[in-house]
């Protein structure tokens, strides 16, 4: 439990440190967003004085961190400028989007990863072997800019696939069922490309996981005692690879949360990215800050869900935590 | 030592698909912001051998192309004369790789211009803008990599060496940033400069956002490289014999670090590439005219340019003989080093 508890701490320590960092960041602007009412000179610069002292843009870094926080604890996390509300309710709402998104691309690429993987390492320099290992090179030279690109030129030139947002048209008439099929056709696509994205690096750490433990002498003991194969390869091979793989899926959310912010605002899904680009175009302090937040708290979470898989699947690291 | 081979030849890959950006002026028949506005988005033009009477010819052509009758954006062909396609031929001025101020183009064609690769909204030639934004594109890659691991040496080696608060201060920092989602961080250092800049302070705002974001993985490696090298039994005997620390890190524990360095320049310098060109095709870069790979992308953000002409979307294609590149040479010194896993090359660090 201690162990739990330990990386628990490490993570909240690291969301402060993020906000803290993006606050530090955010004192390099040159400009706000009052900046551009300057030049319009129906706005007298009296009112935009009164405006940035208004959201008190004009105190000093530590005074604006410390009402962000107690925001925070109020559950706004600041204000947005240009949508005159509390930034968080318009996060969550993007952040819902971008977590479908996620979840589902992460699910399917381990689910293919997995027995690609493993077929992979257990026909190793095999044809199959050799055919993966072309496949996942020829995905990896693909950058998911690229790649996402394609797709929607794809799907918009062969119409096999919904393009652009998340909803179809007259979405409210639907009724529960055919929301749910509208959701998940337009879901398709940024999923794919996704996948995709993710899929040749997480099948060639798979493939040398198990690689590695089908060498290891206490599977050939097992294989020697007539253990079927595919109970040697589910009950002992993937259990004994599973430490470095668990490990992977914290950084494959990583990896998923920054290549969906770019895949959102390719295929136009009312995500955080989007909303982010926006923002950022508008100077738009809070939601960037927002924004970042967002995705770094998916990231630890991800992280604390790997350790927890990790803690679980890992008797050492239990009897290790123990024993101190 | 047994990579040696592959190493050269990934090696003489990238230095020739780098030779070809770097003369751009050369190999490009146009002047990238040169436009023609009697056709815009042209598709592109085909190299024939045989003409529409059926005549085989000994030197490539192309026939002229004119707006078909009645339409205001539809081409063909005008097949009545074969146009041919000449090399060596003098054109548009240009530095040859910014020194030599010359007028020699590899090819081009009299009377008619040709788009191998079609023209963008304004008639500009695919082709040049390409090449052109290689050089813009690879040099911020390039640049930008190389500042990361300034960086990540400069912190690693001061970490690892000095260890102490120095260390724990770093590696705390270093944790942070790489815990960050890279992209998002990227964002957030690209929000708060400024926008609306000149391409070329757009440049260097873009070489030292994507360099100021990566540095914390080199510096982790390279200060476990230090630590083990400060305690090497040579360096507690240079150190014996009353070596400087400057000495002492210059001589012995850096030349350590090269091949991490190396290694992490390979897999560095095609992720920052496409960083430029993702901030640049979110209009977050380099802005037009000048040409980078990812603002080439960005007209293909309206529907109408995804859905007719699907010739914009070539310059995606052109980063990817870069990546194939610097991967094989980034698993082939990984082998080299000695770490001997492919799969370890395609590090999550980016995205």
């Amino acid at each position: 439990m201690r162990y739990l508890l330990h990386r628990l701490t490490q993570a909240v320590f690291l969301l402060i440190g993020a906000s803290l960092l993006t606050f530090l960041f955010s004192t390099l602007a040159p400009g706000n967003y009052f900046d551009e009412m300057r030049l319009n000179p129906q706005i007298s610069p009296e009112t935009v004085t009164a405006l940035r002292a208004q959201y008190q843009l004009d105190r000093p870094l530590p005074v604006r961190y410390a009402r962000w926080v107690r925001s925070l604890l109020r559950g706004e996390m600041g204000f947005s400028f240009s949508y005159n509300t509390p930034v968080a309710p318009l996060l969550w709402v993007r952040a819902r989007n971008t977590l479908l998104l996620t979840v589902f691309a992460t699910l399917f690429a381990w689910a293919l990863a997995l027995p690609l993987g493993i077929w992979s390492a257990t026909t190793l320099g095999r044809a199959p072997d050799r055919a993966l290992s072309w496949a996942t090179a020829a995905l990896l030279v693909i950058p998911d800019l690229v790649l996402a690109l394609g797709l929607l030129i794809l799907a918009v030139r062969s119409g096999w696939f919904p393009t652009g947002g998340m909803v179809s048209v007259g979405f409210e008439n639907f009724s529960r069922i055919q929301q749910f099929r509208d959701v998940a056709s337009h879901m398709e696509l940024p999923v794919i490309a996704l996948v995709l994205s993710a899929l040749p690096i997480l099948v060639r750490h798979v493939r040398a996981a198990v690689a590695e433990v089908l060498e290891a002498p206490f599977l050939r003991a097992a294989a020697s005692h007539g253990i079927r194969r595919s109970r040697l390869l589910c009950r002992y091979a993937l259990r004994a690879a599973a430490n470095p793989l668990i490990s992977l899926f914290g950084f494959s959310v990583g990896a998923l949360l920054s290549g969906s912010l770019l895949v959102e605002v390719v295929m136009s899904w009312p995500g955080l990215g989007p909303l982010l680009l926006e923002a950022i175009l508008a100077r738009d302090l809070y939601v960037v800050i927002g924004g970042v937040l967002f995705s770094t708290m998916f990231l630890v979470l991800g992280n604390f869900l790997a350790d927890l898989l990790v803690y679980w699947a890992d008797p050492r690291i239990r009897t290790r935590t123990a024993a101190q | 030592m047994i990579q040696r081979r592959g190493l050269k030849r990934w090696l003489l890959a990238l230095a020739a698909l780098h030779g070809v950006v770097a003369c751009a002026g050369f190999f490009a028949p146009y002047d990238p912001a040169e436009q023609d506005r009697e056709r815009p988005y042209l598709p592109p033009m085909k190299i024939h051998l045989v003409d529409a009477q059926g005549l085989h010819h000994l030197r490539p052509f192309f026939y002229a192309v004119r707006l078909r009758d009645g339409s205001f954006d539809q081409f063909e062909e005008s097949t009545g004369q074969p146009l041919p396609l000449q090399f060596f031929v003098t054109g548009a001025r240009y530095r040859l790789l910014g020194l030599v101020p010359t007028r020699l183009h590899l090819f081009g064609a009299q009377t008619s211009r040709i788009h191998l690769l079609g023209s963008d909204a304004y008639g500009r030639d695919q082709l040049s803008r390409i090449l052109y934004g290689g050089q813009i594109s690879l040099l911020a890659g390039l640049l930008g990599a190389g500042l990361t691991l300034f960086l990540g040496v400069l912190v690693g080696a001061t970490a690892g060496y000095y260890g102490g608060w120095r260390d724990g201060l770093f590696m705390r920092l270093a944790e942070l940033f790489a815990a960050l989602p890279w992209l998002y961080l990227l964002f957030a250092l690209r929000a708060f400069l400024p926008l609306a800049v000149s391409p070329v302070r757009a440049f260097f705002l873009i070489i030292l956002v994507i360099g100021a974001v990566g540095w914390a993985r080199p510096a982790r490696l390279v200060r476990g490289v230090v630590l083990s090298a400060r305690e090497r039994d040579f360096v507690r005997a240079a150190r014996g014999f009353g070596a400087t620390d400057g000495y002492l890190l210059r001589r012995h524990i850096l030349p350590e670090t090269s091949s991490v360095i190396l290694t992490q320049a390979a897999i560095l310098v095609p992720q920052f590439v496409l960083a430029e060109m993702t901030l640049s095709f979110l209009g977050l870069g380099v802005p037009e005219p000048v040409p980078t790979w990812g603002n080439l992308l960005a007209s293909l953000q309206q529907y109408s340019v995804l859905l007719s002409y699907w010739w914009m979307y070539v310059p995606a294609l052109a980063i990817v003989p870069f990546f194939l590149g610097y991967l094989g040479l980034a698993s082939t010194l990984h082998q080299d080093a000695g770490i001997g896993k492919i799969e370890r090359t395609s590090s999550w660090n980016s995205w």
